[in-house]
C-alpha cells in the first residue's frame, strides 16, 4: 500500500472486474501474476465456485490506471480465462462487505 | 481394442501421434519412467543434450525452421529451472514449444522433497499456458491440448509438468483424442480491409513494417505481394529478417536501434505505417514518440493485446496477418510510388549504411559477407546474441522466411550452439551456420559434443575479440571508456576446446588464404568450428543510444 489516506483512496478512481475462470490450482496465481509483474496493485479479490464448482468468479478492485485495457487484454488471452467484464467503482459487491473490513 | 499404458507411455503415444519425431532432454529421477517409454518409441529419435538449457534450445531450433512445435524434455528441480531460460526465449520470440518435465510424486508436492521445485509457479510468467497434471486420464486431454496451445493464435511455449506417480499409473485406453491443432482465429471483417486499402490507396509516403509475425503465418509471400502491387517501401524488425530478401529494390532492411540511418529517417518523413505481425518494440521503435511522428498506422496482428499497447493504431486489425494481407492484396490498387521512392533513393544515396572492409575476410563484415558468398540461399543463418549478431543481421543478404535465427526478445547469450544443432536435426538436408561470439558460446559450449554426436551439418563461425563486445561498446560510449568486467583476461584456445569436444576445427587467423579455408570448412560436411579473431574496437554502427529518438543515431 502507498502513502495516501484512506479518503484519497476512495477518491482514486477505481474499477471492478468480474472474471469468469475455470476452477482449478493455479487459476489466481495467472491472474494475480499478470498485475504483479506490472506492479499494478489489486486492492480487493473475491473468488467463489459457480457452476457446480466446474468454474469460479474472480471479483478483482482494481484503480483506474492507463494501463487497464491493457490488462483486460492479457486477462482474455489467459487459457482458463472464460470471461471479462468491466464495471464501476461502485459496484455493489465490494461495498456490501465492507463491515467485514473495519479497522479493529 | 483396449491397451492398458501408463502415463508414461500414453505421453509417448501421444507425442508419436503429433507426429514429433525428434525430442532433445536429458534424464534424471522425476522422469525416468517417460524415457523409459521413450527408449521404447520406434518413430523417435532422442537427442541427448548436455545441460537442460541446450535441449531447450534445440527444440526451438527445430521449431523454428519448421514452424511446428517441438518438443524438450527435463527432470524435476534443476532439471526444471535449467530449461526456464529457453522457455522465456521462446515465449517473447513467440516460438511454439512443448516443455514436459518431470515432477516428485504427487504424495510429495509441498514436502520439499529431494530435487522438487515449483516447476507450475515457476513456468507462470514466461509460457503462454502451463499444466500441472493430475492424472494419466488427464495426458488424454492435457498432451493433445498443449501442442493446440502452443500452435494457435501467437504461438508459444507450453510446459508439462508431470509427477511421477502420474507417469507410473496404468490406466485402460480405449480410443485415442485427436492431435492437437492450430485452432483458427476469426478473419479481418470485409470494412477492416476496404479501410486499410482506402488508406494505403491514399497515403502518399506509405512504409510496410513486417515483424516477426510475417515469418510465423507463412505471410511473406503475401507481404511481399502487398508490397510489390501497391509499391510499398519496407522495413523489417530483426524477427521478420528474410521475409522480404533484404536486396528486393522495395526492402529498406532491419529499421530501429542498429537499422541503416536512411532507414530510420525514411521512417521519420512516412505519412502511413503499415505494422504487420509487429510488436513496436523498443529495440525498433526508439523513442516511442518521436516514432514515425506524421504517421498514421495501420496495426495488424493475430494477438489482441498488442493492438495499442504502445502506439495507438488509427485501424487496429485483430486477424492471422496471412489471412489479412491475402485478402487486402486483391483490395488495394496497383500504384507506382515515383515520388516517395526517389526520396527513399536521395536518402538511401545520402545515408547509406557502410559496410567498412567488407572485402577483407579478416574483417567482422568481410567474414559475414565471406561467408555469405560460399553458401547459397537454402542454408540457414543462426547467430548467438552480441556484437556479431547485430553485424550479421545488418550484412548477412537473407533472403529467405526461416533462414534466420535468432534471439531477438529476450537476447539470450547461449541460443545459437544449440539452436543451430535443432535446426540441422529438422532439416538436415541444409547447411547450418552459427554466427556466434566468444562471450556467447561460452555459455552453451557442452552442446559442441552435442554436434560431433549428432553429426549435424553445423558450421560454427566464431568471431573472437576476447570480450563482451556489446558491454564493451556500450561502456567505451557511454561509460566514459571505464572498462569494467568486459575484457577477458584469459581466454581459451578454442581450435582445442572444439577438437576436445570431438568436432573439427579451422583457426582463420593462420590460414595464408582464408576465403580458401572458410570455403574448405564450409563444404566438409559434418560440424565445425571456425575461429576468426576480429578488432575488439569495432563497434556495431549506426546506433540510436538508448532513450534516444531513432533519427539521433550516432556512427556512421
Amino acid at each position: 500500500m502507498n502513502a495516501t489516506h484512506r479518503n484519497e483512496q476512495q477518491a482514486i478512481s477505481r474499477a471492478v472486474l468480474e472474471i469468469d475462470v475455470n476452477n482449478h490450482p493455479g487459476v489466481m496465481s495467472h491472474v494475480v501474476g499478470l498485475f504483479s509483474r506490472r506492479t499494478y496493485n489489486v486492492e480487493g479479490i473475491l473468488c467463489l465456485p459457480v457452476d457446480d464448482g466446474r468454474h469460479s468468479r474472480i471479483w478483482l478492485a482494481v484503480n483506474e490506471d492507463q494501463r487497464l485495457p491493457q490488462m483486460i487484454k492479457q486477462l482474455e488471452k489467459l487459457e482458463d480465462i472464460l470471461a471479462v467484464r468491466r464495471h464501476d467503482a461502485d459496484h455493489a459487491v465490494f461495498a456490501r462487505l465492507e463491515a467485514f473490513f473495519q479497522p479493529r | 481394442m483396449t491397451e492398458t499404458l501408463t502415463g508414461a507411455q500414453l505421453t509417448i503415444r501421444l507425442i508419436e501421434r503429433q507426429g514429433i519425431r525428434t525430442v532433445a532432454g536429458i534424464p534424471g529421477g522425476a522422469i525416468l519412467p517417460i524415457y523409459d517409454a521413450l527408449g521404447q518409441s520406434p518413430l523417435i529419435h532422442h537427442v541427448l543434450a548436455r545441460h537442460e538449457q541446450g535441449a531447450g534450445f534445440m527444440a526451438q531450433g527445430m521449431a523454428r525452421v519448421s514452424g511446428k512445435p517441438a518438443v524438450c524434455l527435463a527432470s524435476s528441480g534443476p532439471g526444471a529451472t535449467n530449461l526456464l531460460t529457453a522457455i522465456a526465449d521462446a515465449k517473447l520470440d513467440s516460438i511454439p514449444l512443448v516443455a514436459i518435465t518431470g515432477q516428485v510424486p504427487r504424495a510429495m508436492i509441498g514436502t520439499d522433497a529431494f530435487q522438487e521445485v515449483d516447476t507450475y509457479g515457476l513456468s507462470l510468467p514466461i509460457t503462454k499456458h502451463n499444466f500441472l497434471v493430475g492424472s494419466a486420464e488427464e495426458l488424454l486431454e492435457v498432451i493433445p491440448r498443449a501442442f493446440a496451445i502452443a500452435a494457435s493464435g501467437r504461438p508459444g511455449p507450453v510446459l508439462v509438468d508431470i509427477p511421477k506417480d502420474v507417469q507410473t499409473q496404468a490406466i485402460d485406453i480405449t480410443s485415442w483424442p485427436e492431435p492437437g491443432q492450430a485452432t483458427r482465429t476469426p478473419p479481418p471483417t470485409a470494412t477492416q480491409i476496404a479501410t486499410a486499402a482506402a488508406m494505403i490507396d491514399a497515403a502518399q509516403r506509405p512504409i510496410l513494417y513486417l515483424g516477426g509475425g510475417v515469418v510465423h503465418a507463412g505471410a511473406a509471400k503475401a507481404a511481399v505481394d502487398l508490397a510489390e502491387k501497391a509499391d510499398l517501401p519496407t522495413v523489417m524488425t530483426l524477427m521478420a529478417l528474410g521475409a522480404l530478401p533484404v536486396d528486393h529494390p522495395l526492402s529498406l532492411g532491419m529499421l530501429g536501434m542498429h537499422g541503416a540511418r536512411h532507414t530510420n529517417l525514411a521512417l521519420d518523413e512516412c505519412d502511413l505505417l503499415i505494422a504487420v505481425g509487429a510488436r513496436f518494440d523498443d529495440r525498433a521503435t526508439g523513442k516511442v514518440a518521436a516514432f514515425c511522428p506524421q504517421a498514421k498506422i495501420i496495426h495488424i496482428d493475430i494477438d489482441p493485446a498488442e493492438l495499442d499497447k504502445i502506439k495507438t493504431a488509427h485501424l487496429a486489425i485483430g486477424a492471422d496477418v496471412g489471412e489479412a494481407l491475402g485478402q487486402l492484396l486483391p483490395a488495394v490498387g496497383e500504384q507506382r510510388r515515383e515520388r516517395w521512392l526517389a526520396r527513399i533513393d536521395e536518402l538511401r544515396r545520402e545515408f547509406p549504411f557502410q559496410m567498412p572492409d567488407a572485402g577483407n575476410p579478416r574483417s567482422h563484415f568481410g567474414l559475414i559477407r565471406t561467408v555469405a558468398a560460399c553458401l547459397d540461399d537454402t542454408a540457414i543463418i543462426a547467430t548467438d546474441v552480441g556484437q556479431h549478431q547485430m553485424w550479421v543481421a545488418q550484412a548477412y543478404p537473407l533472403r529467405r522466411p526461416r533462414q534466420w535465427l535468432t534471439s531477438g526478445g529476450l537476447g539470450t547469450m547461449g541460443f545459437g550452439v544449440p539452436a543451430a544443432i535443432g535446426a540441422a536435426l529438422a532439416e538436415p538436408q541444409r547447411t547450418v551456420v552459427c554466427f556466434t561470439g566468444d562471450g556467447s558460446i561460452m555459455m552453451n559450449l557442452q552442446e559442441l559434443i552435442t554436434a560431433a554426436e549428432e553429426k549435424v551439418n553445423v558450421k560454427i563461425v566464431l568471431m573472437d575479440n576476447a570480450s563482451l563486445g556489446l558491454v564493451h561498446q556500450q561502456q567505451t560510449l557511454f561509460y566514459g571508456e571505464r572498462l569494467f568486467a568486459s575484457q577477458f583476461r584469459v581466454t581459451p584456445d578454442f581450435i582445442k576446446v572444439a577438437q576436445g569436444l570431438g568436432i573439427a576445427a579451422v583457426d582463420l587467423d593462420l590460414a595464408a588464404n582464408p576465403c580458401a579455408a572458410l570455403m574448405d570448412a564450409i563444404a566438409r560436411p559434418g560440424p565445425c568450428l571456425i575461429h576468426a579473431s576480429i578488432d575488439v574496437d569495432q563497434k556495431v554502427y549506426p546506433m540510436v543510444p538508448p532513450g534516444a529518438a531513432n533519427h539521433d543515431m550516432i556512427g556512421a
